[in-house]
């Protein structure tokens, strides 16, 4: 295939994956519980006028932090895979996510169970967990940069984690439990527009950083002394696109809980549909994730009268895609 | 060896962080023009340390570096990147990228931080394939490729930075015989085309049949430099091995056997 063959044919790929985005807000939009379970007739937006509020004030800045998460989380999987040269990394690797977890339970028991509050310390602990990974990674005297990032970043997870598991042994088991309980398992139940404002400009800047650098961002999967013979500067260009991705996903886990496998299954599939070119992956990533965590977070809020777990969802479909794509042999993962 | 060294290296002096033991020792080198010089030695006598340093990636406590005639700190990095290119002994392929967005990622010292490659990177990149017989080969995945055709990637990359320096570290260590030919003869190409060819490698048999000049190295320091024909000698390679070793010529090239 020639050059502008292989252009057209991406640039085709690229207009279909807008065509079901721009579907897949439109139907997101007449699906859900009211006025009738699963799908609401277009005609109720001006016959209904609570279906119209409803639509406005719930369901329009729900439908847009999903795709926005989606988005997020998909994009920080892509960048973090590549530049720690690893397959099985995701949008929460380096503690992130664990990070935002103990954020949240720690404000349930000992701030407010407020949604503000919830979201401001699962932020918080979330950069903290990265400053910590980083911390730890400097002072590791093991293997290289990347290496110790990645120990690192298992070592904060686990220690957050447990710190997790401290906080719901603490909790009390009628009032906090549940909270923290669902909380970890992921939702977008109470996003308002106010949430959707909060996670827009962190998230876009980001993802804005993470796109215009998108084909630099294949100089980092390579050995650290091929990308400096390339005129690179690793260990600064690797800080900065790991800046933004975990900003993104600090930001999307402090409104969202912790959605797993949004970040590691999405960057797969869009490496089977374009390639393993970084400046592809990335939009296609972003593209798919969104796609995904509306398709996941439409069945979440639809298929129930009571909510289901978007984390619940996301990792069901997450799982099967996984072994589904595993069984085709369809990865494009390589040593 | 020739005084019209496009790099010069006077009295270098390194070693790790915090260690007393130098990795390199009072090194002095002329390494000459479009001509391919082999730095030879036992593994641990400071080969591939000696190219992160001529790359930048090291700086050396003492001595000093001289890249066509200017010190070495006054290069930018991408100015570097423009002149000297590196092929290491292996590399990271973890997503498989096809053979062309690899070559193509050559092109990044001529691309600003949020820049992408544009007509004349697309010209270099399919120059570069040429170059290294890879044209066939442009869609296939480069995990899928064979060792050999998997380095010539690799050098096809490093050609399309169009560099007047390619260091190249142990290139033929993993590949058969046949693709040892084959990457040994480009080598030779390249450097009738006027590229200035450093290679580092513990193979003795490999550095004699490509190298103009040679440069023995043992324990971080030179034991002997000079033309392939004058220092490629039994004494010579003795001492760099700690070993003795007969130098054989068959069908008129050196042939080393260890004793």
């Amino acid at each position: 295939m020639s050059v502008v063959e292989e252009e057209r044919h991406t640039g085709q790929r690229f207009r279909w994956l807008w065509l079901f985005v721009l579907a897949a807000l439109i139907v997101s939009i007449f699906v859900g519980r009211y006025p009738t379970p699963y799908f609401m007739p277009p005609s109720c937006l001006w016959r209904d006028e609570l279906a119209r509020r409803l639509v406005l004030h719930l369901r329009f800045p729900r439908i847009l932090t999903a795709f926005l998460m989606g988005m997020a989380l998909s994009a920080a999987g892509a960048v973090m895979q590549i530049i720690f040269r690893n397959p099985l990394v995701c949008s929460g690797f380096l503690g992130v996510s664990q990070g935002a977890a103990f954020g949240a339970a720690f404000s349930i028991i000992f701030l407010s169970s407020s949604p503000m509050m919830i979201e401001l310390s699962a932020v918080g602990f979330a950069f903290s967990a990265l400053v910590v990974s980083y911390l730890l990674a400097w002072n590791i005297r093991y293997g290289d940069w990347v290496l110790r990032l990645v120990l690192a970043g298992i070592i904060c997870s686990a220690l957050f984690s447990s710190g997790v598991g401290v906080l719901k042994y603490l909790a009390d088991p009628l009032r906090e439990l549940p909270d923290i309980v669902f909380w970890l398992m992921g939702g977008l139940w109470a996003v308002t527009w106010r949430d959707f404002l909060y996670v827009f400009p962190i998230v876009t800047v980001s993802l804005l950083v993470i796109y215009l650098m998108r084909w630099r961002v294949n100089l980092l999967a390579l050995r650290d002394d091929t990308a400096f013979s390339l005129g690179a500067a690793p260990g600064r260009e690797r800080s900065v696109v790991l800046m933004a991705a975990v900003s993104a996903t600090a930001v999307v886990v402090a409104v969202a809980g912790v959605v797993g496998w949004v970040g590691l299954i999405v960057p797969h599939v869009a490496r089977r549909i374009v390639g393993a070119d970084a400046q592809k992956v990335i939009p296609a990533s972003m593209l798919i994730g969104g796609i995904f965590s509306l398709f996941c977070d439409n069945l979440a809020r639809t298929l129930r009268a009571g909510e289901i777990p978007l984390g619940i969802v996301t990792s069901l479909f997450g799982a099967l895609i996984f072994v589904v794509m595993f069984f085709r042999n369809d990865l494009r993962i390589h040593k | 060896m020739k005084s019209t060294g496009i790099i010069s290296l006077g009295g270098l002096h390194f070693s790790y962080n915090g260690t007393q033991h130098p990795v390199l020792q009072d090194l002095s080198l002329e390494i000459p023009k479009a001509a391919v010089t082999a730095i030879l030695g036992p593994n641990g006598s400071g080969k591939t340390t000696l190219l992160s340093i001529l790359l930048g990636m090291l700086s050396p406590q003492e001595g000093t570096i001289l890249i066509n005639g200017r010190r070495r700190e006054e290069y930018s990095r991408a100015a570097m990147s423009q002149f000297m290119g590196l092929v290491p002994q292996d590399e990271y392929f973890p997503f498989g990228f096809s053979v062309w967005e690899y070559v193509l990622l050559g092109r990044a010292p001529y691309l600003g931080l949020l820049e992408r490659p544009g007509e004349a990177d697309r010209i270099a990149a399919t120059d570069a394939l040429s170059k290294t017989g890879l044209a066939a080969l442009r869609d296939r995945l480069v995990p899928s490729l064979s060792g050999g055709e998997r380095q010539l990637a690799t050098v096809a990359r490093a050609l399309a930075q169009k560099p007047r320096i390619l260091l190249l570290d142990e290139p033929t260590s993993h590949l058969d015989l046949s693709n040892k030919r084959h990457v040994l003869r480009l080598i030779r190409t390249l450097a009738e085309d006027g590229v200035t060819i450093v290679i580092t490698t513990h193979d003795p048999n490999a550095a004699a049949s490509v190298a103009d000049y040679i440069v023995l190295m043992r324990q971080g320091r030179t034991v002997a430099v000079g033309a392939t024909d004058t220092t490629f000698n039994s004494e010579n390679l003795s001492s760099t091995y700690g070993l003795p070793v007969e130098v054989m010529h068959v069908h008129e090239r050196p042939v080393v056997l260890p004793l």
